[in-house]
């Protein structure tokens, strides 16, 4: 084995969000740029900054095809990134933008994007301040990638150092935000993979309000958010207890739209590994969870939300699903790449 | 009738639980096996195994259409996809599965330039072989009497278009061969089968009729969610019991006795049996599907000189006996260390539908 891991070579698995991806963070990155700031591997890095801590993040975009029903790389570019701020308890407020452009794309359509790219900046609440555009040869890109990177301030209710994994205790609940797994089928459907049509829309979109909303009305008891983006909620629920003592278990029954379900499993694919684009996971201390349930289905876009798991002592380190027969199997993280090119 | 979202949720199934343990108190050891991949998926989803009592166990069979293709012909693929001028249309699962040389995959060709592209369904090659006159592409036909019908429609339909850059290559496998070869085996020991669903809706349930009456198997033609499954295995237990083995229609909402006549009708026009070489099993007479000689312009074997050889397995994996049913996922050495889904050595563990990976995403709570 030692011989293939000398010739091992940069494979689509590695863009999944999942394990190959958590790898060659943790052993080709990490290590050669460490500070305590990276380390943490948070959706944002909150630096120290007189006074008021700030929150900085990136994102870069890639998606294929660039319109998908329900929005556009655009669209997606400035959720991206401003939902990385929000769940690392920032107030999302400048971003920087840049393109790079293959040659051919139709001028029109890149106005379109940016038209949406200046939408969804007014309805984060977020100002493009500074940006790049390069332009590739045919054939050397694939329409249009796009990078933002975004700094805001962090929000006060959570200056306490708990925000973060370490923060979880047994008998926190797990919230979300909503149905699980639109965006991730609906770009496989826009990518005309499946054979046949449906309702289905991305569920993209900026989580500033939602998450606003879970922190005030949390009383500090939010012990982290994070949005389950690649590699789905199963994924990143993985993440919030690896190398921790605590377990989460969840029900089987989380919140998934019919149309969402009927094409995963035409495809083979399971819902808690598909990507969100507009959902977060809160886990919160079980007195805080009716207000906070409360506060995410009085706004916009949470009206859904659900409480779908516990944290325990159980098996620490692992994500354990019940099934309704009363059985249970453990949820892995993402092992490959499900679905190509969806963020 | 009702929606497949009503056999999710496991009405009676307490009752049906109580009904198969009391019908396996105090027996021996038994075994039902399942010969479906998404069979395999599903009992592990719902964590049917361990609701079961523990003298009753769910062994998987030769069910997944990757896992029974040997490292042979993935070495023969591996060489087209080098060839110039030449694409490969492939279901997504194949991509990760390994030839015989640890590492080695389509996906890790794809990588370092190789023309592969993920299908869905062969006619998207057909659409890829229409989009890039100047390529040669082959569509890599892996599956068993559920994809055999998509498949002969895609080269009847490569015929009328007149597409000559579009072949097949036939790894397409037939069931009932392979149970005969997997009941004749002097380390069988399954006391019933559940029967693939999807299959089935192509075949007709009474394909199955041979197990109960040739052999005094019980069979359970079943669907695949919670509530048919833990029905089937209740009907299989209850038949066993009572040493009266027949074959039952659980499915009955999709299958029908006879089959789907216009998708029988296309596969026998395309198709012949052949023997076939399958992991775990060797070579089966009939046991495949190859293309008849008037379409042979569209053989992918023929024309670029394919051969079914054997390969060696990788040092170690025991997928061939998995397969089988004689070795749980668990029991082999590399299960969970060497081999896990992010790096496979072997078929089982690579397939959503292949019994390691079942056990490895689902089984081990």
């Amino acid at each position: 084995m030692e011989e293939m891991d000398r010739d091992e070579i940069i494979t689509l698995d590695y863009g999944s969000g999942g394990l190959k991806t958590s790898r060659l963070i943790q052993s080709v990155l990490v290590p050669a740029l460490r500070n305590p700031a990276l380390e943490e591997l948070g959706d944002g890095a909150v630096l120290e900054n007189r006074g008021s801590p700030l929150v900085f993040s990136t994102d870069s975009f890639v998606v294929s095809p660039w319109r998908f029903p329900g929005g556009d790389i655009g669209k997606l570019a400035v959720c991206g990134t401003v939902n990385d701020i929000c769940m690392a308890g920032g107030e999302p407020l400048y971003l920087s933008l840049a393109c790079i452009i293959e040659e051919g794309f139709s001028m029109e359509d890149f106005r379109q994007v940016v038209r949406s790219i200046g939408e969804t900046a007014r309805l984060a609440g977020v100002q493009v301040v500074t940006g790049d555009t390069k332009v590739v040869e045919r054939g050397k890109g694939d329409g249009l990638y796009i990078n933002t990177s975004g700094v805001g301030f962090r929000r006060k209710e959570c200056a306490s150092p708990g925000f973060s994994p370490r923060a979880m205790r047994p008998g926190d609940d797990v919230i979300v935000s909503g149905t699980v797994g639109c965006h991730g089928a609906a770009v496989m459907m826009a990518r005309g993979d499946l054979p046949c049509q449906g309702p289905l829309r991305s569920d993209c979109m900026p989580l500033h309000r939602l998450s606003a909303a879970v922190l005030q009305a949390g009383a500090g008891g939010v012990r982290l958010m994070r949005d389950p983006t690649r590699g789905g909620v199963a994924t990143t629920l993985n993440e919030f207890v690896e190398g921790t003592p605590l377990s989460i278990e969840l029900e089987e029954d989380i919140p998934v739209e019919p149309a969402v379900e009927a094409a995963c499993e035409l495809l083979g694919l399971d819902p808690l590994y598909c990507a969100c684009e507009g959902r977060l996971l809160a886990v919160c201390a079980h007195e805080s969870t009716p207000a906070v349930l409360e506060a995410l289905r009085s706004t916009e876009g949470g009206e859904k939300a659900a409480v779908i798991g516990r944290v325990t002592e159980e098996r620490p380190g692992r994500v354990v699903l019940r099934t309704a027969l009363g059985g249970s199997r453990i949820l892995e993280k993402l092992a490959g790449a499900q679905l190509p090119r969806i963020c | 009738m009702l929606s497949e979202r009503e056999f999710r949720r496991p009405y009676g199934a307490e009752k049906l639980l109580k009904r198969i343990e009391s019908l396996c108190r105090g027996k021996g050891p038994i075994r039902f096996m399942e010969i479906c991949g998404t069979h395999t998926m599903a009992i592990a989803k719902a964590g049917l195994r361990a609701v079961l009592p523990g003298n009753l166990r769910l062994v998987s069979g030769p069910g997944c259409p990757v896992c029974v293709t040997p490292s042979g012909a993935i070495d023969e693929i591996l060489r087209l996809s080098g060839e110039k001028g030449l694409m490969i249309a492939s279901y997504g699962d194949l991509l990760r599965v390994p030839g015989s040389r640890p590492g080695d995959t389509l996906a890790r060709r794809k990588a370092l330039g190789a023309r592969v592209q993920t299908v869905y369904s062969p006619m998207e090659a057909l659409a890829l072989a229409e989009e890039n006159p100047a390529l040669q592409v082959v569509f890599l036909g892996v599956g068993f009497e559920t994809t055999a019908p998509g498949t002969a429609a895609c080269v009847l339909e490569a015929r009328e278009r007149g597409l000559g850059n579009f072949s097949l290559l036939c790894l397409l496998k037939r069931t009932e061969p392979a149970l005969r070869a997997l009941i004749a085996a002097p380390d069988f020991a399954v006391d019933g089968f559940l029967c693939p669903g999807h299959v089935a809706a192509v075949t007709g349930a009474g394909a199955f009729s041979f197990l109960p009456r040739e052999f005094g198997l019980p069979a359970v033609v079943s669907g695949f969610e919670p509530a048919d499954l833990v029905y089937s295995v209740c009907r299989l237990a209850d038949m066993l019991a009572r040493r009266e083995p027949a074959l039952e229609n659980e499915y009955t909402r999709l299958v029908g006795w006879e089959g789907n006549l216009p998708a029988l009708k296309a596969v026998e026009e395309v198709f012949r049996p052949v023997s076939s070489l399958w992991r775990g099993l060797g070579e089966i007479g009939e046991s495949g599907y190859g293309l008849k000689e008037e379409f042979a312009p569209w053989d992918a074997a023929r024309r670029f000189g394919f051969s079914e050889r054997r390969g060696a397995e990788p040092p170690g994996c025991r997928c061939g006996q998995v397969i089988r049913g004689v070795c749980s996922p668990e029991q082999c050495p590399l299960f969970g260390g060497a081999c896990t889904p992010s790096d496979p050595v072997g078929p089982c563990m690579v397939s959503g539908e292949g019994a390691c990976a079942a056990a490895y995403r689902y089984g081990r709570a």
